[in-house]
This record gives C-alpha cells, sequence and structure tokens, in this order.
C-alpha cells in the first residue's frame, strides 16, 4: 500500500502532531520558562496547518481522492472549512490565552501543547469517515479539553469544572461507544459508506437503537438539549481563554462531525434522524434563551448563549439538505467569530488591579466609562440576538431559509419566535451597559492583542461583515456539496 | 438626473454624519447633525422635483447585486416619496428639538438619530424583500437606545416592551419572506408586487405579514406597547416615533399585503375592519380619561391610524389616497403635538394636564399654534387631516356603511377628547403659579413648530401637491385590487333616467356657444 498520497492529504494534522510532540520534549526539558516561545510556535503551527488546508477548501476537493488511509480518513471541503475554523479558534487562543495566564502566574508550557493536541483531535474528528476514526479524534479532544477546564489546579472552580466535564464527558463516550457497538454489530462495518450501503434498505430495531445513542453522545459533545446540563458550570468554572476555546472550535468539531455521521452514514434515513435533530434544536433554543435569563455571571449567560446558538445550527443539519449543510456551515463560521468576541470583551473586564470580573453588575454604565468595549459588545449581543443589520442575522437568515426551502415551516416559525425570547437577555446587557448608572469597576487596561481581536471580531460582525456573503457562501456551498450526499 | 445615486447619497450623509457625531463632542455634535439632516432636506426637496409625476412608476433605481442572498436595490414610487419627504423634513425639526433638551451624552444622541434617519429612509426605498426587512428590523437597535438611555423614569420597561414586542412582530414576516422568495424566485419587490401567491399560501403569508404591521402600526389590541414608549421617549424620540415609524405599518400594507396578496386581503377584510372600529372607538375613550399629555396623543394616534387601516382596506382610490393623506397629516400633525408638549415638559418638568391652565394667557403665541394643531388633529377643513380623514371614510363609505359610521364616531370623540386637552392646558384660570409664569416661545421653539404649521395649511388648502405623485401608484393599485375587491353592501339600483327633451339640450348647447 502506497502511503504517500495517504501522508499528503493529512498533512496540516501532521503538522500539528510533529509540533506537540516536540513541545512535549520543550517543556519536559525545559519547564515553563518555554511557555511563551511555545506558545508563539504552536500559534505558527496552527498557522502553517491553516495555510495547507485552505487551498483544498478553496478547490472544493471532494471525491474518492480525498480518501486516506484506506477510507479511515476523509480530507474533502467540508472537512478542510471545519478546520479552517477551528484552527483559526485555536491560533486566537493561544494570541490571548499566555496574557490571561501571566498575569496570574500560571503560564504553562502544557497549555500550548494541550491546545495543540484538542485541535489535532478536532481536525480528526471533522476528517473521521469510520466510526473508529471519529472516536479516536474525539477522545484525543476530550481527554486534552478535560487537563484544559482544569488547568488553574489551585483555583477551586476551575478543578470542579475539568472534574464535571471529565464525569460527564465519559459517560457520554461510553453512550457514543455503545451507540457505535450497536451500528457495527448490524450492519458490520464501521466505515461511513459501508454503513450507507447496508441502512439504505431500512433501519431495524438495533440501528435505529445505535444511531440514537450517537446521536445522544455527539449531542452532549455539541452542548445540545437535553444533554446541555455541564455547559454552564464548566463555562464558568474553567479559564476564560480556555472557555472560549471550548465555545468555539470543539462545537465546530463536533457539529461537522454530527452532520458528516448524518448525511454520509445515515444520509438514506433521513427521517429517522431528523425528527431527534428537530426536538433537540427546538429544546436547545427555548433552554438556552429561558436558561440565560436568570444568570448573573456573564460566563455562564454566555454558557445559555451557546447552547441556543446550537439550537438553530441544528436547524440547518434539520432539513437534511445540501442548502441547509451550507447555512449550517455559514452559522458556524459567524457563531466562531461572535463567540471569540464576547469572550474576549469579557477578558477585558478588569478592575483597576488587572483581576478578572464576571458579574453582569460589573458592566453597569460601560458606555459612559469605556465607550469602545461598550459599543464592541452591543454588536456582538445585537449580533448574537440575530438583529439585522449585524451578521449574526444572516446567520440566522440563510438557517431559516434553508428550513424553508426544506418545507419546514413549522419548524422555521417556531424557531424564530423562539429566537425572541433569546433576544430578551442580549438586550438585558446592553440595558446594562448603557442604560444603567455607571459602577465603575472596570478599569483596567487591555492588551493590544485583546482589543485588535476584539475589533476585528466587531468588524466582521458589522454591516460590513455582508461584503463577506459572496465568498463565505461559495465555500460552504462548495463544502456542502463535497460532503458525500445521498442522491 | 443623470446617474447620481441620489437615493443612496441620502442614506449616507446622515450615516456618515452619525459616525462623525460618536468621535466629537457634545456642540460639534449637533451642528454635525443639524447640518447633515438639513443636507438630507435639501436633497429630498431635489428628489421631489425631480420626480416625474406621471412618468415611470419607480424613478430613480439603484441596482447592485453584491450579497449572495439578495441586492443592493434602490428605487422609489410616488408613495415612497411622500413618505421620505415626510422622514427628511422631520429630522431637522428632531435635532433642533433636542438641542437644549439633551445634555447627557450629545453625540450618542445624535448619531442615533441620524442611524434611524438613515433606516427610515431606507425602509421607504428598498426595492428588495431583504433589503427591506434589514432596514425594517434594525431601527429597533437605535430606538431602543434613544428611549433607553435619553427616556423617562420608567425607560427601561418602556424599552424592553418596544423591542420585544416589535420583534416578535417582525421575525414571522422574515420566514414569510423566505418562502415567498423560494416560491417567486426573486426577491425583487417591484415584480413580487405583480406576482399572484397561490390563493392557500396568501392567507398565511398574509397573516405572517399582518403580524409584523399590526404591532409597528399600532392596531387594536397590540398598540400597547405605543402609549409606554411614547411616554417615556424624548421629545424627538416621541417625535420621530409618531411621524415616521408608526408609517411603517401602512407603508408595509400599501406595500406588501395589499399587492401581494389581494385574495387574503379580501379574505381578511373583515378582521382589519373589526379591530380598527374597535380601535377607533376604544382608544378614542382611552385618550378622553388620561391625566398625562404624551399618553393622550398616544392613544390619539392609534384612533387616527384605525382610521388609516379602514382607508387602506376600503379597495378602492379614495380610501387609499384617504389613507395616505391622513398618514402625511398625521405624521405632521402629531409630531407638532409632540413638540408642543415637549415646550411645556422643558419649562416644567411634567406631563400631568392639571398642573398646567392658562396658558394662552402667558403663552399667547404656543397657545395659537397648539391650537392650530388642535384642530388639525380634530380633522378641521383646511388643515391636513381633513383631506385625509374625508377621503379615508368616503372611500370605506362605499364598500360598508357600518364601518364607516362607527369610524366617523372617532371624529366627533377625537373632537372631544383633543378640545378638552386644550381647555384644561390652554384655556381656563391659571390655577400654577409656576405654569403661570412660563415664558411663551423661544425662537429655536418658533423655528421648529413654524415649518410644520405651514406645512399642515399647505397639506389641507391645496392637497393636490401631494396626491398628484401618488395617483398613478394608487390607480396602479385599485387596479391590481379590483378583482378581489369585497362585495358594497350599499347595493345601489340604478334608477331609470328621466327622459331628456331635445329642446332642454339645444338650449343648453346654445347657451354654451
Amino acid at each position: 500500500m502506497d502511503f504517500a498520497p495517504s501522508f499528503a492529504l493529512i498533512a496540516p494534522e501532521l503538522v500539528l502532531g510533529i509540533t506537540g510532540l516536540t513541545l512535549v520534549l520543550v517543556a519536559a526539558y525545559g519547564g515553563d520558562k518555554f511557555a511563551r516561545l511555545s506558545s508563539i510556535i504552536a500559534a505558527v503551527a496552527f498557522g502553517g496547518a491553516f495555510a495547507l488546508v485552505a487551498p483544498a477548501v478553496c478547490a472544493g476537493a471532494s471525491g474518492p481522492d480525498t480518501l486516506a488511509f484506506g477510507g479511515l480518513f476523509r480530507a474533502d471541503a467540508f472537512a478542510g472549512i471545519a478546520k479552517l475554523m477551528i484552527f483559526a479558534a485555536s491560533g486566537a487562543t493561544l494570541v490571548i490565552a499566555p496574557r490571561f495566564f501571566e498575569k496570574i502566574g500560571w503560564m504553562k508550557t502544557e497549555f500550548p501543547i494541550l491546545i495543540l493536541f484538542a485541535a489535532l483531535g478536532m481536525s480528526i474528528m471533522v476528517s473521521a469517515n469510520d466510526l473508529l476514526t471519529l472516536y479516536m479524534g474525539l477522545e484525543l479532544n476530550s481527554l486534552s479539553a478535560y487537563v484544559l477546564a482544569a488547568m488553574l489546579r489551585d483555583d477551586e472552580r476551575s478543578a470542579e469544572a475539568g472534574l464535571k466535564y471529565f464525569v460527564l464527558g465519559a459517560l457520554a463516550s461510553g453512550i457514543l461507544l455503545f451507540g457505535m457497538s450497536l451500528i457495527y454489530g448490524f450492519t458490520g462495518t464501521t466505515n461511513f459508506e459501508g454503513i450507507a450501503v447496508a441502512v439504505s434498505g431500512g433501519l431495524n430495531t438495533g440501528m435505529l437503537f445505535g444511531l440514537i445513542f450517537v446521536l445522544a453522545g455527539l449531542a452532549f459533545k455539541i452542548s445540545a438539549a437535553p444533554f446541555h446540563m455541564w455547559t454552564p458550570d464548566v463555562y464558568e468554572g474553567a479559564p476564560t481563554p480556555v472557555t472560549m476555546f471550548f465555545a468555539s472550535a470543539p462545537k465546530v468539531a463536533a457539529v461537522v462531525l454530527l452532520t458528516r455521521v448524518s448525511m454520509e452514514a445515515f444520509g438514506t434515513q433521513a427521517a429517522a434522524w431528523q425528527q431527534v435533530v428537530i426536538a433537540a434544536a427546538l429544546l436547545s433554543i427555548i433552554i438556552g434563551a429561558l436558561g440565560a435569563i436568570g444568570q448573573t455571571n456573564i460566563k455562564r449567560l454566555l454558557a445559555y448563549s451557546s447552547i441556543n446558538n446550537v439550537g438553530f445550527i441544528l436547524i440547518g443539519l434539520a432539513a437534511a439538505t445540501a442548502s441547509g449543510i451550507s447555512a449550517l456551515l455559514v452559522y458556524l463560521a459567524i457563531y466562531v467569530v461572535m463567540t471569540i468576541g464576547s469572550f474576549v470583551a469579557v477578558l477585558l473586564m478588569r478592575d483597576a488591579d488587572g483581576n478578572q470580573l464576571e458579574g453582569i453588575s460589573d458592566l453597569a454604565g460601560l458606555a459612559t466609562t469605556r465607550p469602545a468595549l461598550a459599543w464592541s459588545l452591543m454588536a456582538l449581543m445585537f449580533s448574537l440576538a440575530g438583529i439585522p443589520p449585524l451578521f449574526g442575522f444572516w446567520g440566522k437568515f440563510v438557517v431559516f431559509q434553508a428550513a424553508v426551502q426544506a418545507d419546514m415551516l413549522a419548524l422555521a416559525a417556531i424557531g424564530i419566535a423562539a429566537s425572541v425570547i433569546g433576544a430578551f437577555y442580549y438586550i438585558k446587557i446592553v440595558k446594562v451597559m448603557f442604560f444603567d448608572e455607571a459602577a465603575d469597576t472596570i478599569k483596567g487596561e487591555g492588551d493590544r492583542p485583546h482589543w485588535a481581536l476584539l475589533l476585528i471580531c466587531a468588524a466582521i460582525i458589522s454591516p460590513l461583515g455582508y461584503f463577506l456573503t459572496p465568498w463565505l457562501g461559495n465555500l460552504a456551498d462548495m463544502a456542502a456539496t463535497s460532503l458525500a450526499l445521498p442522491a | 438626473m443623470g446617474g447620481f445615486p441620489i437615493l443612496s447619497a441620502m442614506l449616507a450623509v446622515p450615516l456618515i454624519g452619525a459616525i462623525a457625531c460618536l468621535f466629537v463632542g457634545a456642540n460639534s455634535a449637533r451642528m454635525i447633525a443639524l447640518v447633515a439632516t438639513l443636507a438630507n432636506l435639501a436633497l429630498g426637496i431635489v428628489l421631489w422635483v425631480n420626480y416625474d409625476i406621471g412618468g415611470a412608476q419607480w424613478q430613480f433605481q439603484e441596482y447592485h447585486a453584491i450579497f449572495a442572498g439578495f441586492a443592493y436595490a434602490l428605487g422609489i414610487d410616488g408613495i415612497a416619496l411622500m413618505l421620505i419627504m415626510l422622514s427628511v423634513f422631520l429630522m431637522p425639526i428632531c435635532i433642533g428639538a433636542s438641542w437644549t433638551a439633551i445634555t447627557k451624552r450629545v453625540g450618542e444622541y445624535m448619531a442615533a438619530f441620524l442611524f434611524m434617519e438613515t433606516l427610515m429612509i431606507g425602509v421607504f426605498a428598498a426595492q428588495d424583500l431583504f433589503l427591506f426587512y434589514i432596514f425594517f428590523e434594525a431601527g429597533l437597535i437605535p430606538m431602543y437606545l434613544i428611549i433607553g438611555v435619553w427616556g423617562g423614569d420608567n425607560r427601561i420597561y418602556a424599552s424592553y416592551k418596544f423591542f420585544l414586542y416589535t420583534l416578535l412582530g417582525s421575525v414571522l414576516m422574515l420566514i414569510a419572506m423566505l418562502w415567498m422568495a423560494n416560491a417567486a424566485g426573486t426577491t425583487f419587490i417591484p415584480y413580487l408586487m405583480e406576482y399572484d401567491f397561490a390563493a392557500e399560501a396568501q392567507t398565511w403569508l398574509w397573516l405572517a405579514f399582518f403580524a409584523s404591521f399590526a404591532v409597528k402600526m399600532p392596531m387594536w389590541p397590540v398598540h400597547t406597547w405605543l402609549p409606554d414608549a411614547h411616554v417615556q421617549a424624548p421629545t424627538a424620540g416621541s417625535v420621530i416615533l409618531a411621524g415616521v415609524l408608526l408609517k411603517l405599518g401602512g407603508y408595509g400594507f400599501i406595500r406588501f399585503s395589499l399587492p401581494m396578496f389581494p385574495d387574503a386581503s379580501a379574505q381578511f377584510v373583515w378582521l382589519v375592519w373589526g379591530l380598527s372600529m374597535i380601535a377607533v372607538v376604544v382608544t378614542s375613550l382611552i385618550a378622553l380619561v388620561q391625566h398625562d399629555m404624551k399618553k393622550l396623543i398616544a392613544y390619539s394616534s392609534v384612533a387616527h391610524m384605525g382610521i388609516v387601516t379602514v382607508g387602506l382596506f376600503a379597495f378602492n382610490v379614495q380610501g387609499i389616497e384617504g389613507a395616505m393623506m391622513i398618514m402625511l397629516g398625521h405624521g405632521l400633525v402629531s409630531a407638532a403635538l409632540f413638540l408642543c408638549v415637549g415646550v411645556i415638559y422643558d419649562r416644567l418638568h411634567t406631563r400631568e394636564i392639571s398642573r398646567y391652565g392658562g396658558l394662552s394667557i402667558n403663552m399667547p403665541a404656543y397657545a395659537t399654534l397648539f391650537l392650530l394643531f388642535t384642530m388639525a388633529s380634530v380633522g378641521l377643513p383646511g388643515t391636513s387631516n381633513f383631506v385625509g380623514e374625508f377621503l379615508a371614510l368616503a372611500g370605506i363609505y362605499q364598500i360598508n356603511s357600518w364601518v364607516a359610521f362607527v369610524c366617523t364616531t372617532g371624529i366627533i370623540l377625537g373632537a372631544a377628547y383633543m378640545l378638552y386637552l386644550y381647555r384644561r392646558v390652554c384655556f381656563g384660570q391659571q390655577v400654577n403659579d409656576d405654569a403661570a409664569a412660563m415664558p411663551d416661545l423661544s425662537k429655536r421653539e418658533y423655528l421648529l413648530l413654524a415649518p410644520i404649521a405651514a406645512a399642515v395649511l399647505w397639506m389641507g388648502v391645496y392637497p393636490e401637491s401631494f396626491l398628484a405623485p401618488m395617483r398613478a401608484d394608487i390607480q396602479w393599485l385599485d387596479e391590481r385590487l379590483a378583482a378581489a375587491e369585497p362585495e358594497s353592501d350599499a347595493h345601489l339600483v340604478v334608477g331609470e333616467p328621466l327622459p331628456v327633451t331635445e329642446t332642454e339640450h339645444d338650449v343648453a348647447e346654445g347657451e354654451a356657444h
């Protein structure tokens, strides 16, 4: 067997893996004094991986040429576009995290390494063309993530977040594995194409159970309701840069993976999983919106916001059409930008001594004391609420357009009506910042990379983002068609 | 006009002004806002002068397909032209009204108003379904800030209510728009206006649009956000809300519901009439018992809008022309009334009617102008609202005399609550010393009220200037609706014509020579 083409296809993963292993050695021998340097090297590695993936995405790679290692791994445009988002989000984490950790004296060389391995795991997840590749990528990502959540091991909340994430994550992995074993048992294969052939004549009870268990396991990873319970606790407890990472990259990976399993392996049996996805979508939108209302901690609020957003993303999947998948990718890209922007804004909430603040009440009157931060955060909140002309509207627009084109009017109508509930807490943040008397607790200066990242995110979600729509839509369309859709 | 993109220029001028306002001090922001709005007024006048009455249905068109799902398509007909004129006319007045009343965060305030102007012009000029939606929805953001930051004591409740109410109304419209774009294969509004949607689909599409426009209008029973928003908003905010934002609902009916879904419009005509009749009577009665001046005018707006919807759904030229004239007239008159309230609010900082009294003694000029606008609101012949209300009621009378009867009582009740308000504020004894000591209008306040007074009289005495640009468009709409028009309840029987003798005819002809 000639492995050269396969290695060429996994070049981005090789870059990340080799960099990660090298940095492990650096960490083992050099210790924490190389922490800064390791971060920079890791960020460069992400840049390199990004550059390696980009051509395949722009060319809309698809077909048998994208299969590596005898069909275990698929490097098509669909995986590629997800990788671009994952690498960009991971790179952004590495840009902002060192300053956060240095301030509290916890900058460890392990941090960039864990991010590298987590991203490698995600990269494998999105390219998985086999249940075993899927599981390998997922676990590599999850194990790195558990450690990342507990990064500040002296901080009780961080340790609690890590433990909670681990226990519930392990349970979800167990459910997923059980589902996979059922699917393997009833179809006789772990390969997605093989499964697609095996189920094309209809699902028997065993296959159906397997499918449901796999969906439940993956729903946990994307924190879709009703498997969302861990999200607010983990997001609150984990260090803010890590939370930002959790809310962006792994979500992309898990959603894309879920899409691939649903569309490629079970594409012929869409009716079987559509109802599950629809229920999860509507529940996520409603629970995400209602749960956020009473929150006083901004990180918990953003956690519920991410649950809410996953609901909208799942509407794109529920459509089960190429335009639905394209809409899902567009929404994901916008969601990543909004998430990174929001968490960077949270990182910029510091008191005079440079300590992080997380209370929503600390934002009071920010418009008078810190206009730039307040206006950026306002744009992000209205964008998350999906109010035009901000770019977040476009994500909702394409998703609902796909649902309407797939004749799912009731789903679209209920989903969009529930989005009004979500608007309530987003405008509450705006109210606190703009209408309330200044609390004047946020005094600390931000760092230049934080501001730069915030302004980039704000520029993308501003109405200027609409100029990206032809380009973004084109890439997403190519990626969606590269997915082997059932005829 | 050659190729000059005047509509884009009218969108750009306030937008650039708004961005500039964010970065400068209070005084410069005031000046920038005034200059920008006056420049836009000048552009608006150029637009009106160059509008070719009787020419193409759509003029000043611009089209750039730069976005993935929709196009940047602008263009106006006579109806849009008149509403754009109303917006650009009121904006400098709003800025003037806030000149001294707003002292905190002036830059942001002016920026919010200028953003608002861009969005309002955009709504009226948009020729693409989704471009329209973006402008329509985006207006929520600046208005939310205007009410919430610079409003009265209960501003937070009012701003939430305004935002969520109107958002819930319009999201369903988005789903309907997506379906329409999918079914018709285009998002170009002039094309959609002539597209015949299947009758079954029209029903739910109409309802989805109705949910949005009825809230914006606002129609009874979804009007409750309006009194709260009006009372809490600063004076200029109320002016823009009553003057232009309420017109978005009526414009939506004219542009979308009626031409795109004529069958459904006819099918739901009882719903619109019923809600409008209730609105006219109930909200007029509510207005009669208000203690707060702004609330009273807010409820009167709901009543007037009831007559607008009745006129629109009269399915004839008179009714629709009347509805448009009420919208324009009400835009001016209610704006002026809110300014009048603002004038005395700035002096005494209360809107309680009982805190005033006998103002005609110490503020004669104010009392005169206030009387003019009160009379215009009542619909006195010679003022703008008379023309509109008369046409609208004449239009509905042809279709249904009972609706006309009930809605006409609104005029009587309108006279009652407005004259009662005027009596309590301006006539009688000077019971409150502080109110009696208030100075008369300042030069700035004159400058704000006098142009509106002139426009109100112009519209009342020579409405042809305003009706002429809209005539062809309303005619077109009437023809579009002709097939669906509901049957009149009048059952007119054409009588036998009297025998005409040859001699009489000859005599008549002879006289003519």
